[in-house]
Parts: structure tokens; C-alpha cells; sequence
């Protein structure tokens, strides 16, 4: 039987046949050669490029991360400073509108004191006026009753003149009188 | 194809019909040359360790060739088996400073190693090439050589001699006794055993997948299809297994393979 005549054959087998040792050292041989000064250095190199490559990144997303807070630092900062501008414009109108309010109001008083004044002061003229024109328009309605009532012009003009303040007088005592009682009454 | 394979399958033998089991064995081993170039036959594992040769360096072309910042799948894969030889075995050992010269070497010897193995279970190859002696030798031998340069590259002669043996002062009158057996157990045990450790299980996982696969085969007969069940899970349970030790292996050796260059660059205690 072909197994028995080869079985019969079979070495040793922890005997190593030269031949297949010397193949299995070239086999890897090559192999360690290719890995070792080619293809290993390869992805060493790509490695390191991609440690490089990551470290970068975070280092680029750090100072983006820094600078975003910066900007948020800033934003802030100005948004505060435009409240407080605000604030205080808003604090400034309140008070220049009180200022403009209380100055338009003490020029109202004072035009409506100054109005007040002239009116009296009209009213005091023209109640002069009249005064002076009745008593003189009085006077010579007396006279001219007088004259006719005596028949004779009263041509003395100081006698004429005494006569009537004297009458007038009078009249103004005698209103005076009337207005006590009144105010008694 | 080996022997048995032709006895197993190529012959109607059944159980029952009154032929003998054909049991794997040695000669399991043993192939026909495809061809003779001087004298020399040129055989199966030889055939697969060339290959093996293709397609790691294939792999590692593949994967690393064009290499990106921003990988692509392959490159991905073959990183993480770059890496965890890296990282896993050598600077776990050696640290990253001491390791890094080693790294090229290791990595080489793991996918090697694992490539080499792997075949046990591809369909048409099915032999683990690691399973023929003179492989696993052959790289335990280049193991073997580098952890004795770098012994006495690093201490010197005497005291190369001394980290081989152990020496150790404080062991008074047992000294003489504990040099000559950690001599023996380093110098002449250790490589043996690297390299069969690797052999030894790589043996006895193909002997036992055929084992199983030769008896699905000759079982069927009669009853005997009911046996033969039994068997083809087993043949499939194996094969799964022998992929899981496949890997066991291949990192077995490479992190033995650290740990002695470790053990000559240390220093001697």
C-alpha cells in the first residue's frame, strides 16, 4: 500500500529537511525586508503626519475656541457699555425734560404775571382816563346846568373850578358813607 | 495531496466493508514534489510558504502602499494589525523607546507566522505550513541568533556569559549547579522549544481535522452516516477552533520572541 511505503519513509519529524529550512528563512527574509525598509516606514511616516495633523487641529480649534470667547468677551462687554449709554441718555432726557418743564412753567407764570401786570396797569390807565375825562365831561355839564340854572355864565374859571372839586368831593364822601353802610349792613 | 487524502477519498473504502480506518499520521505530512529543480523537490509547503510570502507582502502593499492621514478600510485594518503587534506585544515588552528598533521584525514575524497557520483551514491548501518543523525553525533560528548578538552586543562577553546562565552570587554553593541548567535551559532548550511549541500545535490541530474529515468519509455506510454526522460537526468545531489557535499561536511566538530580546537587553541580575 502506497500509505504503508511512505509511512515506511516518514523521518524523524522533528528533524527539519534542509531544503524547506532554507525556504522558509528566503520566504521571510523577503517579507521581513519589504515590511521593515519599505512598507512600515510608510505608515510610520503617515502616522506621525496624522498625530501631527490632529495635534494641529486641536491646537486650531483651541485658538478658535479662544477666540470665539474673546469675541463673546468683547460682545458683552460692548452690549453692556450700550445698556449703560442708554441708561444714562435715557436718566438725561428724564431730566432735561423735567428742566424744560419747570422752565416753561416759570415762563408761564412769569408771562401770566407779566400779562396780569399789563392788564391792571391798562386798567388802572384807562379807569384814570376815565376818571379824568368824567370828571371833566362832570364838570362842565355842571356848569353849563349851573349857568343855565343861574343865568349867567360862571366865567370865573378858578371860582368854576374850586365849585366842582368841591361838589365832587362831596359826591365822593357821600359814596364812601354809602359804602360803610353797605358793608355794615 | 497528501497520502491519506488520496487513501480517504479517492478510494470507495467504507466502514464495513471490511477495510481498515486509514488513520492520519505522519505520513499526513508528507507530499509528493510538484516539481525538482536541481535535485531538490519542490513541495506543497513550499508552495504555500511562497504564498504566504505573496500575501502578506500583498497585504501590507495593499494597506500601507498609499498610505493616507485619512485611511481608507484596508489601510484601517492592516493599522490595527500593525498596532497591536506594536502596542501590544513589542512596547508592552520593550517600551516604546527600546522597542521601536524590534517593531519591523515582530510585525513581519507575526503576520508570517499567522499566514503561514492560517492555511490549515483554506479550502485547496488546507495544511498548515508551520506544521513541517524546518519552518517554525527556521524562524525561531533567526530569533535565536538575534537575542544571542544582542546579549553579548550589550554586555559583553563575561557578561553576556553571565546573563545566559543566570549567574547570581548570592546562590553560594548551588551556583555552579543553577548556571549549568539555565545555561541548558537557555541556550539549548529555549530555541527548541520556541520553534516546537509552534510545530507541535500546528501538528496536532491538522492531524485532528483530518482525523474527523477522513472519518465523516469513511463512515458513511449503513449506521455508520449517523457516526459520520457526529464527525463533520466535530471537523467543523475543529476548524473553527484551529482558526482561534492559528492566532494564539502566531501571537504566542512573537510575544516569546519579544520577551527573549527583552531578557538580553535587561540587565542581569
Amino acid at each position: 500500500m502506497n500509505a504503508l511505503t511512505l509511512a515506511e519513509e516518514v523521518e524523524n519529524p522533528l528533524l527539519p529537511p534542509i531544503p524547506e529550512l532554507v525556504i522558509g528563512l528566503i520566504a521571510f527574509a523577503i517579507v521581513f525586508i519589504f515590511l521593515a525598509k519599505k512598507l512600515l516606514p510608510i505608515i510610520n511616516k503617515t502616522l506621525d503626519e496624522r498625530r501631527a495633523a490632529i495635534e494641529g487641529g486641536m491646537e486650531k480649534a483651541e485658538a478658535a475656541q479662544a477666540e470665539a470667547q474673546q469675541v463673546l468677551e468683547d460682545y458683552r462687554a460692548q452690549l453692556a457699555d450700550a445698556r449703560h449709554e442708554a441708561a444714562r441718555m435715557r436718566q438725561e432726557a428724564q431730566e432735561q425734560g423735567v428742566a424744560v418743564i419747570a422752565e416753561m412753567r416759570s415762563e408761564g407764570q412769569r408771562q401770566r404775571e407779566e400779562i396780569i401786570a399789563a392788564g391792571h396797569a391798562q386798567i388802572e390807565a384807562d379807569r384814570k382816563a376815565a376818571s379824568a375825562s368824567l370828571r371833566q365831561d362832570v364838570g362842565k355839564l355842571a356848569t353849563d346846568l349851573a349857568g343855565r340854572i343861574v343865568g349867567e355864565s360862571l366865567v370865573d374859571h378858578a371860582r368854576q373850578s374850586r365849585t366842582i372839586d368841591r361838589f365832587l368831593d362831596d359826591l365822593e364822601v357821600k359814596a364812601g358813607d354809602v359804602t360803610k353802610v353797605e358793608a355794615t349792613r | 495531496m497528501s497520502a491519506n487524502e488520496m487513501l480517504a477519498f479517492e478510494t470507495d473504502c467504507h466502514i464495513f466493508d471490511g477495510c481498515g480506518f486509514p488513520a492520519p499520521g505522519l505520513h499526513s505530512f508528507l507530499f509528493e514534489p510538484l516539481f525538482t529543480v536541481g535535485g531538490y523537490d519542490f513541495n506543497k509547503p513550499m508552495l504555500l510558504a511562497v504564498l504566504t510570502t505573496v500575501i502578506v507582502i500583498g497585504f501590507f502593499w495593499a494597506a500601507f502602499g498609499r498610505a493616507k492621514v485619512v485611511p481608507g478600510k484596508l489601510q484601517m485594518v492592516g493599522e490595527a494589525g500593525y498596532d497591536f503587534v506594536r502596542r501590544g506585544i513589542v512596547y508592552e515588552a520593550l517600551g516604546k523607546k527600546e522597542g521601536e528598533k524590534y517593531v519591523p521584525l515582530m510585525v513581519s514575524l507575526f503576520f508570517f507566522v499567522w499566514i503561514m497557520n492560517l492555511w490549515s483551514i483554506i479550502p485547496v491548501a488546507q495544511f498548515p505550513v508551520t506544521s513541517i518543523i524546518a519552518f517554525p525553525a527556521a524562524l525561531a533560528l533567526i530569533v535565536y541568533v538575534l537575542w544571542m548578538y544582542l546579549t553579548f552586543k550589550k554586555h559583553g562577553f563575561v557578561g553576556g556569559l553571565k546573563n545566559i546562565t543566570g549567574y547570581d552570587k548570592s546562590l553560594g554553593p548551588v551556583l555552579p549547579l543553577a548556571m549549568t541548567i539555565e545555561f541548558f535551559s537557555n541556550v539549548l532548550v529555549r530555541p527548541f522549544t520556541h520553534a516546537v511549541r509552534l510545530f507541535a500545535n500546528m501538528f496536532a490541530g491538522h492531524v485532528l481535522i483530518l482525523m474527523f474529515t477522513i472519518a465523516s468519509w469513511y463512515l458513511m455506510n449503513g449506521i455508520g452516516f449517523a457516526y459520520a454526522g457526529v464527525s463533520f460537526v466535530m471537523t467543523v468545531v475543529m476548524t473553527a477552533f484551529e482558526l482561534f489557535i492559528q492566532a494564539v499561536q502566531a501571537y504566542v511566538f512573537v510575544l516569546l520572541a519579544t520577551n527573549y530580546v527583552q531578557g538580553a537587553l535587561a540587565e542581569h541580575h
